[in-house]
This record gives C-alpha cells, structure tokens and sequence, in this order.
C-alpha cells in the first residue's frame, strides 16, 4: 500500500484514536502513517458489536419474562460467552447455565454469587438486578 | 510518585511494540519491524480445534509471548519473566521495579484496560504494555498501540493483569536483565528468515503455513455447499477471519507490510538486493489480503452478491503470491 492511499474513514470505533500503518513513501521505501480507520475493517467490527448487542437484547427479554436470570444479560453485556465466563469465574459450562435460573440464581450462596461478582466486575446488587432502560 | 523517562512511540503491533520499546530503553535501538521479523513472527494458521466465541482460531503471527522469547534469544538478550498467584503481590513488585527505575512490559486484558475506547473492547487477554510510571493512585503506561501514553487506576489495571480465562497473564512482568556486547543482527536476520520460510513453506501441517491458506481456501467452498442452512454462522466466520487479519495491530493485511518492512530495512543492512525485491513481493501479498478485507466486507454489507467461490478464489491468489514471495526469499537467503 502507498502512503496516499492509507484510509481516512474516520472510524467511530476508533473515538478519535489512529493507528499506524506500514506503507510505502513516494521513493518506494517502508514508513508509517497514522489512520483514523477503513470503512471495511468497521463493517466486521460493527458486525462482532451487533452480535454482541442482539444476545443482550436476547437476554433482556427471556429475563423480562422470568425464563433466565439477569446473569445472562450480564454476561453478553460484558462481551463474553459461556466459555469465557465459565473460564474466567472456574465454573462448569453446565454450572453456569443452571445458575442463569431464576430460581436457582436467587438462592446461589455467597461464596458463588462472589466468584460472578469478581469476573463480571459488578456488585452483588448490580449482578441480582437488570440495568435501568435509557 | 516514580516517573521514569521514557521513549514512548505508538507502533502497529503491540508485542513488537512493547519489545522493542524495552530493548531501545537497554541500550539496543531497534526498529519495530526488526523485532518482528527476528522473532519469526509472521505466520498463517488455521486452528478450527480452537474456538473463539465459537468461531475457529485463525491467527496470522505466532502465539502471544513467542515473539519477545524469539527476539530475545536470536539476539542474545537475557529476559525475566515474573508471574504471580497474588493479585496485590503482583501489583507490588510492579512498583517496586518503578521505584528501582525500571520500566517493565505488562501483559494485560484489552477488556478491562480502562483507556481502550468502547467497540474496540474484546476479551483479548495477551495485549502488552510498558509500565513506566505512577503517580495518584494512576499507573503511568506506554500502550504501544495508542499514540499517547495513557493511565490506569490500580483496581483496573490490576483486574486487566490478573483476569483468568484463555491466554491468562498472570500479572505478567517481562524485562530485560542482561543485554548483548554486540548483538549480531544479520545472522540473526539470516537465521530468522530461514525460520519463516521453513514454516511458510514446508510445514507437515495441511493448516500452517501457505498450505494453511489453501486449506481455509477448499472450506470456503464447502461453506458455500452449505450456505442455505449455515449461512449467518458462515457471514460471522467470513467477518471474524478479516478482523483478526485487519484489528490494530497489525499493521495491515495481517501483518505482511510489517514483514515487507522489515524485509527492506534487512535488504539495507545485508546489502542484498534480493531482499529488496522480496520486500515488494510481500507489500503485494498484502495488498492481496487487503482486497480479500474488501471483498468480504461488501460482500457482508450487501454491497456485492455473497460469492464463497470469489472469496476462494482471491485466497488461492494470495497463496501463490505468498508462495512466490517466500520462494524468493529462500533464493534470496
């Protein structure tokens, strides 16, 4: 790639942020220039971002309908999945599904409740309830 | 309050980055694209067995931690490594080596780095950074992908260093403690390169390497087959394969302008014409995976008809020019 053509999409994901790229100058040889981003590279991100934001949304309605506890919502909400939760808290796959719950997340003891806390990053309040609707 | 002085310049890709800021720090001024190349840094490697966020590993440089190992042992650089089971004794032994004037490279969570803007936020747990400073309650940090030095309050950056999970840092600290008399960068240019086309080349492997590409090619038709009962699992495999190539970091095309770079400044200090042409060579190929980028991401928006073939047939293209180019480089070595 030549110096001239290295993208200015101005990416929103970048929050004004650049990033370095290797690119050839007008005499052949290797520099770097700085881009605010490339509007194909913003189309996979944006397309990881709405998978991430259709779970959440998934997940908030089973909660309003009582069919999983806000566990769930919370997880997605933090961009992770089941794997990444069970492996950031030492908790089975299947432990995890059982505690989304409602039941059972509502009587988890403390000890439990305090492992979700650490690998979410959230009070115990946070983690029983649902965020307040923008 | 402990401020050291330090250098810190933004670079592409975060490892190469924090590496060759520590080593410039030593003593021994070094280019980021150097770094990168030495290590035997560059790589394809398709890993359907490992899965992220259900979607097959698919990596285009070696695994986090073998660049600053290759770099260090190519160049005769003695590096510490220091993990830690205890959250606040790592935190402690990171002020420690500050008060004792020594910025040290971090190996951090993206996610819970406070200063990471929001949609670029993942749970990528093998970012690195040089820790130079603290001042307040805040950490003072050169993040070699940011073009500023940034901060970080204790709780973050302590919860950012100790996250459990895939590739945990354990609180990772990394310096140098015995720097070479002279380190001998063409030989170890010369060993490197021969690594790379040894691996590129001539990997038993049907999914490293430029058989690796080839591969991923044949199951881009299959998704094809399948597209009617597969087709938005196959749209997030098509997106996440151009992210891992395009996400900061890479400098491009999934590093190969880096490798291009490299391959120029070495041509420089060899004097061997040959790499110089290797050098276009790979500014090609990487201009091949960027229009693979281009593809995909029309393709996905709608923009250009879903075509699995047209996105196999561009991965075949790249496979023979990343054939050619280290074909080149094996005549040119």
């Amino acid at each position: 790639m030549n110096q001239d053509d290295v993208p200015q999409n101005q990416s929103s994901a970048f929050e004004g942020q650049r990033k370095p790229l290797y690119v050839l100058d007008k005499d052949g040889h290797y520099t770097t220039e700085l881009s605010s981003g490339w509007d194909a590279e913003e189309v996979v991100l944006d397309q990881a971002i709405a998978l991430f934001a259709a779970q959440c949304e998934a997940a908030r309605q089973r909660v309003e309908q009582k069919l999983c506890a806000p566990l769930e919502y919370h997880m997605y909400q933090r961009r992770m999945d089941l794997t990444v939760l069970a492996q950031s808290t030492g908790f089975f796959k299947w432990q995890i599904k059982r505690h989304m719950k409602p039941e059972v997340f509502s009587h988890l003891n403390p000890k439990k409740l305090a492992r979700y806390q650490k690998a979410l990053g959230m009070s115990a309040a946070e983690l029983q309830a649902m965020p307040n609707e923008d | 309050m402990t401020v050291i002085d330090f250098d810190h310049r933004q670079t592409a890709h975060c490892e190469s980055g924090a590496m060759s800021a520590l080593l410039r720090h030593n003593g021994l001024d070094i280019s980021e694209p150097m770094v990168f190349g030495i290590a035997n840094a560059l790589t394809f490697a398709y890993l359907p067995f490992v899965k992220i966020g259900g979607m097959p590993m698919i990596a285009y440089r070696m695994p986090p931690g073998r660049l600053i190992k290759g770099v260090a042992s190519r160049l005769g650089v003695t590096m510490q490594f220091e993990r830690f089971r205890n959250a606040e004794q790592g935190m402690h032994a990171l002020n420690r080596h500050i008060d004792q004037g020594r910025p040290v490279g971090l190996q951090a969570s993206v996610y819970w780095l406070p200063y990471f803007p929001q949609d670029m936020r993942f749970h990528f747990n093998a970012h690195n950074l040089v820790a130079y400073g603290y001042e307040d309650e805040k950490y003072l940090l050169s993040d070699p992908t940011f073009e500023h030095p940034v901060t970080s309050d204790y709780q973050a950056l302590k919860k950012a260093r100790f996250v459990k999970g895939m590739l945990a840092p354990k609180g990772l600290i990394y310096y140098p403690t015995k720097m070479p008399e002279n380190a001998d960068l063409p030989q170890a240019i010369r060993k490197a390169i021969k690594g790379s086309v040894n691996m590129m080349l001539r990997t038993p492997l049907p999914i490293i390497g430029v058989r690796g590409i080839r591969y991923v090619a044949k199951k881009f038709r299959a998704m094809g087959n399948a597209h009617e009962q597969e087709g938005s699992h196959n749209k997030l495999v098509i997106g996440h394969m151009v992210r891992m190539q395009e996400e900061i970091g890479t400098g491009g095309a999934g590093f190969r302008f880096l490798y291009a770079s490299f391959l120029q400044e070495s041509a420089g200090l060899l004097d061997c014409p040959k790499l110089e042409a290797a050098s276009q060579e790979f500014t090609d190929t990487g201009d091949e995976w960027r229009r693979f980028a281009l593809f995909s991401a029309k393709m996905l928006k709608g923009r250009m008809p879903l075509d699995y073939d047209k996105l196999a047939d561009q991965l075949l293209v790249i496979a023979d020019s990343e054939a050619g180019s280290f074909r080149l480089l094996q005549q040119a070595i």
